[in-house]
């Protein structure tokens, strides 16, 4: 053990060393001799030496604006890479005709590689500012890219609704195989982690609750309370969430990768159309699944509540029939009724991401992340549109 | 055999963004001809054959594929064009998460009206046709690249096209694959009749298989070249064009690095 610490400490020693310390081997003297500033460079120029004097040689530099300047290099032993770059860094500095930077002195196979570059074409350009748009164009250009945006998902809309209805007016032409397999991934594996976050969810709505209702006496109404917002709200949005965060990202990342890998293209020139190929099987799966996953979520978070209340004093029955007596069916099929809106939307926007994916892996990356955040903020937007028809409609 | 044109591209523009890549050029591709698409890197060749199997749109002109221009047509005509036409994607683009055999079976699914049995009897033979029967049931990414690429061939000849583009079949291939893959075209050609529309700059591929090819230039944005490999590296009188056969730098590439 104690052998294998020395070690360690050893190497991290030496390691920051070799990178922190600068070779002691380069070396700058700098003297005004006859109007002219003499810089004096002498030993090793390499990458790791010349940090210890280019900002010293800079420095010595712009003192001296109005003074020729000599770079003395008869004593440089060494130069590669790294010692060029500084020298011609020198020598790119824009000054004044009668205050010229020379370099002198240096070894023959060293200025061969100095004299491969122009140090003028080097030069830094002025630092531009970046250029700024003014306001109104700010906003009309980020119009135009949210206009442009729009137009995309509304085209692609009547392209999805269209290759639907010949999906379902020909049966037999969709690829069922893949609908179940998608199915299954959107579905069946999505259930232990609907069923942790909707348990979770019913635990902390009753347990949240009862606290301040027990001072009334009232902690029966937890039951109402926790039946209502689950099957109304909690239960359809979180399985829809999860359901974007889950497969929304994945078809975004699957059909972005098929995007890269060119299948797309090998579709389209197969004659394929990749909405009717993989949109609508898609987008059928989580039809299929959505509604199902809801029904699970709602009934195990009214479990967790109905648990939680047990320590309150309230047994399941108790619970159950107070859940039955003021929550409706009316109250259920209000939830299920966006789910289908909720999987299309889902399903619908992570496939656009994905046939928007750029080429790259960090475009696959940039299309799931895409999908995830837009088939949120679309599924915020919805789901008030339902709250306030559902007002309107006293639902 | 007279020379029958089966493919020809007139007056063709194309570009970028307003970045012209290739401006005004025209060929044509005979019928049953290993026909080779050259050119340096940046040129275009690939672009240039995406154009021409219809995944993207010219700036101007046409591409007449059997007569039907690919630009222009749509829904079902273009679709009746595709059909013609089998292409091998440079990455082999091979559904990764189907078998080689389902892989070759979707277009045949999706076409014909044949029974499962008989598409799968299709499929193998397409399978066979390119060395690959053994391996029907394996997924694309458990072989080998040159066998991905030779699977994507098996799949573009589902349909038993007329013409088939192949984009750089033997790029990141040995040369042992890639000459095996000279052959497998070779052979195709003879035996099948198929027109190949191939974009390569594999030297020894070239002399293996072309019967003509054209040169593209980005610096003249054209064809710079047109005939028989051997003929141009001999005879050529664009100093460019004979380097480029010869493998060696350009003058100006050497003046540069000098």
């Amino acid at each position: 053990m104690r052998a294998r610490r020395t070690i360690r400490v050893d190497s991290v020693s030496t390691a920051a060393a070799a990178r922190m310390a600068p070779s002691p081997a380069a070396s700058l003297a700098v003297s005004d001799v006859d109007g002219k500033r003499e810089l004096r460079l002498a030993g090793r120029l390499d990458a790791y030496s010349i940090a210890g004097v280019w900002p010293d040689a800079r420095a010595a530099l712009d003192a001296a604006p109005n003074v020729p300047v000599l770079i003395e290099t008869s004593r440089v032993e060494y130069c590669d890479g790294g010692g060029i770059a500084m020298l011609v860094d020198l020598l790119r500095q824009p000054r004044r005709p009668e205050a010229q930077v020379s370099v002198v002195g240096l070894k023959p196979q060293f200025q061969t590689l100095l004299d491969q570059f122009d140090p003028a074409a080097l030069r830094a350009p002025p630092k531009e500012h970046a250029e700024r748009l003014h306001t109104v164009a700010e906003i009309g250009r980020a119009a135009l890219i949210v206009g442009r945006d729009l137009y995309l998902q509304i085209a692609f809309i009547g392209e999805t609704s269209s290759a639907l209805w010949f999906a379902i007016t020909h049966p037999h032409r969709v690829r069922w195989k893949d609908v179940w397999y998608t199915c299954e991934q959107v579905g069946v594996n999505a259930l232990p982690i609907v069923a942790l976050i909707s348990f979770l969810l019913g635990i902390i709505l009753a347990f949240q609750s009862a606290v301040p209702m027990r001072q009334f006496g009232a902690e029966i109404f937890v039951a109402d309370l926790v039946g209502l917002s689950i099957l109304r709200e909690l239960g359809p949005l979180m399985t829809a969430i999860l359901l974007a965060g889950r497969s929304g990202a994945a078809f975004a990342a699957e059909i972005g990768t098929m995007k890269v890998n060119e299948e797309l293209n090998a579709l389209t020139t197969m004659g394929l159309d990749p909405v009717r190929f993989l949109v609508v099987t898609r987008i059928l799966a989580a039809l299929l699944m959505m509604p199902l996953l809801v029904i699970f979520a709602d009934l195990i978070g009214i479990l967790g509540g109905a648990l939680t209340m047990l320590s309150f004093n309230i047994p399941i029955s108790a619970f159950l029939h107070e859940v039955d007596s003021l929550v409706d069916v009316k109250d259920l099929l209000a939830g299920l009724a966006k789910a289908p809106v909720f999987a299309i939307l889902i399903a619908g926007i992570g496939c656009l991401r994905g046939l928007q994916t750029q080429t790259g892996a960090s475009a696959v990356g940039i299309s799931a992340t895409r999908a995830v955040v837009s088939g949120i903020i679309l599924l915020v937007v919805v789901d008030g549109i339902y709250a306030f028809v559902y007002y309107l409609l006293d639902i | 055999m007279p020379a029958e044109p089966i493919i020809r591209v007139e007056h063709f523009t194309a570009g970028y963004e307003g970045n012209v890549l290739m401006r005004d050029i025209n060929f044509s591709v005979n019928r049953g001809e290993v026909f080779v698409i050259l050119g340096g890197s940046g040129s275009g060749k690939s672009t240039l054959m995406k154009h021409m199997i219809g995944l993207y749109e010219p700036m101007a002109g046409a591409v007449y594929i059997d007569g039907d221009d690919i630009v222009t047509a749509e829904g079902d005509a273009r679709r009746a064009i595709l059909k013609k036409i089998g292409v091998m994607y440079q990455s082999g683009a091979l559904f990764g998460s189907m078998t080689l055999l389902e892989n070759v079976r979707l277009p045949l699914e999706e076409y014909t009206s044949l029974d499962d049995d008989a598409i799968d009897l299709v499929a193998q033979m397409k399978l066979k046709l390119v060395g690959l029967d053994a391996f029907s049931g394996h997924m694309p990414s458990e072989i080998s690249g040159g066998m991905q690429k030779r699977a994507a061939i098996a799949r573009a000849m589902a349909l038993d096209p007329t013409i088939l583009f192949l984009d750089e079949p033997s790029a990141g291939l040995d040369p042992i694959t890639s000459a095996e893959l000279d052959l497998l075209i070779l052979r195709l050609a003879r035996s099948l009749h198929i027109t190949f529309v191939i974009v390569t700059h594999e030297l020894a591929s070239i002399y293996a298989v072309a019967d003509r090819v054209i040169m593209l230039d980005k610096r003249t944005k054209g064809i710079i070249a047109e005939g028989d490999p051997k003929v141009l590296r001999d005879t050529s009188d664009n100093p460019w064009v004979r380097q480029f056969f010869r493998r060696e730098a350009a003058p100006d590439t050497i003046a540069e690095t000098a």
